[in-house]
This record gives C-alpha cells, sequence and structure tokens, in this order.
C-alpha cells in the first residue's frame, strides 16, 4: 500500500481580468504562492505537472520553470479540457504516491477573458461544391443543422435529459441554482463576479441555450492555481505548524467516460461522475453523509443538478428534491459551491480543477473567513472535461 | 431532375429516406460515423441497419446564441428512436418552450439545404412533431 499524500500549500489568484498579467505570470503567482504557503521552495519539488488548455502545445510546465526555477526536474504538461487541473493535481499525486518523488507541484493556468463560445462559436462557410468529407461524409458544417455543438447547448440538453428521466425539472428550477451559487459568491473575494441575483433576474437575463441564461453559465475569466503535494513521511519531517495545516487526499481519482448507448450522440457526463465518485469513497473509507462541503462542476446551472445525483449526495433520481431541501445552500446538510461556483467564481479552465481544492482545503484549515462553514472536516472537489475525463479528489483535515 | 447529396452519409435518400446506422454484429452499439472499431466491445464487423424514423424526445435546448452564420433560435434535440439514440433539429415547430417538449413524439423530415454550383442540391433532415 502506497503511503498517504498530503497537500501542503495551496494558493490561487483572483479570478477575474488581469490585463496587464499573462499566462506565465499568473501561473507563477499562482506557483510562488503555493511553495510560500506550504515553507518550502521550488528546489525541493521532484515533478511538476502543469497545464493551460487554450495553448497546450506552448508547454507551460518549462515556461514557468524559466520564470521561478530551472530545477532540471520532470516536467509534465497536461491537457484534459475542463478536467485539466485535476490531471495536473493527480499527476503529481502519482508522482510522489508512486515514491519517485517526496514533494510536487501542479498548477493549471488559463486567460479567458472576454472569450465567447468555446466551442461552436465559429462555423466554417459552405463550400461551392457539396464534397462529402469527415467521419460522417458531411457535405457542410452541421453545428446547427444537426443539433449543437455550443456547450451552454449540451449542457441544457444534460439537464433537461436528466428532467425527462425522472420528472420536477424547470426553467424557474434550473434558474434557482444559479440564484444560490451568485449569492454565495457574494462573500468569496477571490469570485470574479460577486454580484447576488433575483431569480426574475436570472431568468429574464439573455438566454444563451434554454434553459440556460448568461448568469447561468459558467464566467470566461484569468486565473491561476496551484497545489504542492508531499508524502507522509516528508511530512513528518516537517515543522508542527506545516503538519497542522496540511490537508489529507484521501482519494484522488481520474476516470473517463465508459461506453453507454447514446455516449456519442450526446456527452454521457453521468456514468464517468457515478465512477469516480464511488472509487473515491471507496478509496477514502467515507460516504457522501459525511461530506461538510462539495465543490462540484457546475459549469453550466442544468449540470449542477445533476451531479447531485451522480455525487451521491441525494437518492437516485432525487435531485430535484434534495436541492428543494435547501441541502446545497450554505446552511444546509450538504453546502455545494460555496465559493460561487464556476456561474460566479469564474471558470478559467485548466486552473479550475486546483482552485476547487483550493477551496476546500481553505474551509478544512479554518481560514475560510467569512463564508467559513464551521466545523468543517471532509470535503469533495469534483471536475468534468467535456470528452470526457473526470476528476473527484476527497480532502480531510489534518488531526494533528 | 435535380441530382441530390445527403447532408451527412448517414441519411439515406429516395422515397423513403431514413437513417442508416453502423451495428457493431457482435454487441449490437450502433453509430452513425465511420468506424475502427466498436466502442462498447472493441469489435470490427458491423453491418448497416436502418434506424426508425419515428422516436421520442429525451432532451432538448433552444439554442438563442450560436456562431455567426447559424440561424436563431432553433431548437436541437435528442431523439430516441425505438432505442436507438439521434442527434438532430426539431423543426417544422415554434422554437420555444410552449411548442416544443419533453417526451413529444417526433419523426424524420428532410429539406433541401441549397444547391452548389454543379447544380447538386444538399439535403438535410430534421424531427418534426407528429401532431
Amino acid at each position: 500500500m502506497a503511503e498517504d499524500v498530503w497537500i501542503l500549500g495551496i494558493h490561487m489568484t483572483k479570478f477575474g481580468k488581469h490585463k496587464d498579467l499573462d499566462t506565465v505570470d499568473l501561473a507563477a503567482e499562482a506557483a510562488l504562492g503555493a511553495l510560500a504557503d506550504g515553507g518550502v521552495s521550488m528546489q525541493q519539488m521532484g515533478v511538476l505537472a502543469a497545464g493551460n488548455l487554450m495553448n497546450a502545445a506552448a508547454g507551460i510546465g518549462q515556461q514557468l520553470q524559466k520564470q521561478i526555477g530551472q530545477t532540471g526536474v520532470p516536467v509534465f504538461n497536461v491537457a484534459n479540457a475542463c478536467a485539466t487541473g485535476a490531471t495536473a493535481l493527480k499527476t503529481a499525486i502519482m508522482a510522489v504516491k508512486s515514491g519517485e518523488c517526496d514533494m510536487g507541484l501542479a498548477v493549471g493556468v488559463e486567460k479567458l477573458a472576454g472569450a465567447g463560445l468555446l466551442a461552436g462559436g465559429a462555423r466554417k462557410e459552405d463550400s461551392n461544391t457539396w464534397e462529402p468529407s469527415g467521419r460522417y461524409g458531411a457535405v457542410a458544417p452541421v453545428d446547427g443543422r444537426i443539433g449543437t455543438e455550443t456547450m451552454p447547448g449540451v449542457f441544457a440538453q444534460i439537464g433537461m435529459e436528466y428532467g425527462h428521466k425522472y420528472g420536477g425539472t424547470s426553467f424557474e428550477l434550473f434558474a434557482r441554482i444559479s440564484e444560490k451559487n451568485h449569492a454565495h459568491s457574494t462573500l468569496n473575494p477571490l469570485a470574479a463576479y460577486q454580484k447576488k441575483f433575483t431569480v426574475e433576474e436570472i431568468m429574464n437575463d439573455i438566454m444563451i441555450a434554454y434553459p440556460n441564461t448568461r448568469p447561468m453559465c459558467s464566467a470566461n475569466c484569468d486565473g491561476a492555481a496551484a497545489a504542492v503535494v508531499i508524502s507522509d513521511s516528508a511530512l513528518k519531517k516537517l515543522s508542527k505548524e506545516q503538519q497542522k495545516r496540511a490537508i489529507k487526499v484521501s482519494a484522488s481519482v481520474l476516470t473517463t467516460d465508459p461506453y453507454q448507448e447514446a455516449c456519442q450522440i450526446l456527452p454521457d457526463v453521468n456514468t464517468l461522475t457515478r465512477n469516480a465518485a464511488e472509487q473515491a469513497y471507496e478509496q477514502a473509507g467515507i460516504g457522501p453523509d459525511d461530506l461538510d462541503l462539495v465543490e462540484l462542476h457546475d459549469c453550466f446551472a442544468t449540470a449542477e443538478l445533476v451531479h447531485y445525483d451522480n455525487l451521491k449526495l441525494c437518492e437516485p433520481g432525487g435531485a430535484v428534491d434534495f436541492f428543494q431541501s435547501g441541502a446545497t445552500w450554505r446552511d444546509g446538510k450538504t453546502p455545494v459551491n460555496v465559493s460561487g461556483g464556476l456561474e460566479s467564481k469564474g471558470h478559467p479552465i485548466a486552473a479550475t480543477g486546483i482552485a476547487n481544492i483550493w477551496e476546500v482545503c481553505h474551509h478544512l484549515r479554518g481560514e475560510a473567513g467569512d463564508r467559513q462553514i464551521e466545523n468543517a472536516k471532509v470535503g469533495l472537489a469534483h471536475v468534468i472535461g467535456l470528452g470526457s475525463a473526470c476528476g473527484v479528489h476527497i480532502l480531510e483535515k489534518s488531526a494533528a | 431532375m435535380t441530382e441530390q447529396i445527403p447532408l451527412v452519409d448517414y441519411l439515406e435518400l429516395g422515397d423513403d429516406p431514413h437513417l442508416v446506422a453502423n451495428e457493431c454484429t457482435s454487441c449490437h452499439a450502433r453509430f452513425f460515423d465511420r468506424r475502427n472499431a466498436c466502442a462498447s466491445c472493441s469489435g470490427t464487423d458491423f453491418q448497416k441497419v436502418k434506424v426508425s424514423t419515428t422516436g421520442e424526445l429525451k432532451a432538448f435546448t433552444i439554442v438563442a446564441f450560436a456562431a455567426p452564420g447559424v440561424p436563431v433560435p432553433f431548437v436541437a434535440g435528442l431523439i430516441d428512436c425505438d432505442g436507438t439514440s439521434v442527434r438532430g433539429n426539431v423543426v417544422n415547430v415554434e422554437p420555444d418552450p410552449e411548442h416544443v417538449s419533453l417526451g413529444m413524439k417526433v419523426r424524420l423530415t428532410t429539406y433541401p439545404m441549397g444547391t452548389d454550383e454543379a447544380g447538386t442540391e444538399a439535403i438535410a433532415f430534421g424531427f418534426e412533431p407528429i401532431s
């Protein structure tokens, strides 16, 4: 059995518009912040895992090293859609668990402020002759002709499909999920947006893809997050204060979407999340009832609903009742997205899968200020990258 | 008569327009694209099968914001055609939540997309409500 791995230091930048900082500046701020938070240096890191999805070929890891420390250690530049940050973290955790090194650094960074639709945002013009091409032998672009490639539209259907299966969903219900997350964001100074909305304001805002209006969509913004992970034996050699603030990684799971009927027609974000959650609960030896808070991938309000069920926070098919009981508000049974979630905190893609870990760690350390969930001891962080990849981490407060 | 070409090669035109899937001969998983092997069982033998032209709308969205050149609003949906899931637009309906509903019965329909320089007409498909 490999030894336990801990998060020693972690940092996220303010999410929002950083017009004077480039990708490397943001990554450096997060990385140096995480190292300082853990009381360690770049020279002690045995591995660096880094992600920057929109420029995945540029090698953000080595670019970062050239600004903060070219120590010659292995770099893994990772890209896994919206699960890129969680993939970087998982990579560093695997390196430490395998015994290749005692400490590793994971970084995720994205510059997205002002970006529009990230898929289905441009369509080629029709050519002058109908010539079949590609795997479907299409004679013209199919986005808008055979369904939609836009993310708000894809995730709208995912929420609607849940409604068709179990009933109880409505435009207003999905808007109320968004209302919750925007209300939560008012307590998070690092969120891109800290504006409270009424449910009417959300429903009357600009429609993007029914039932998702603009405030029900994740916010494109700039940001970075980084974490230092350490082996149990190396942590024991550090100071009492460092040991006290360290957060145990009780489960670190990454899954992809197993074949299901329809999964190549509408992405199935459910099965891989359920699989990841089941593996994570098994690894951690805890159940969903033990969770004091959850940060899940609310890339759209319609997505948050299905993940209550996928992460087993409620009975199968019971997500609507679960939400309507108030369980997922910050004063509820299982607070979900007390950071404000992707809809208001923002979604700088590769940073997201580490920023959600930062949020959970912050509460487990009792350092979350105004939005502290009292006596939080266990938390779960979840991300989905369409394509698909799912990361689930379960984190526990140090007993020290 | 104008020569016609389908928007995608899994749309079969003629007197009885329908969709054709590549079905894995060992596990019967169905796919619409050109296959290297089966995503479900990794088998490599496929047969062409006709997909039912009627179905039920399992999920939909009304896209109001899309790429330049894509006419909005339009209804994009997931249609369960007797056990085979199909992606398509819901057409010949007002694109609003009062006229489109989960579980509504739909059928395949085709329509001309335009004619190219050589005079060939492209034919697209969608699903229309069965009233």
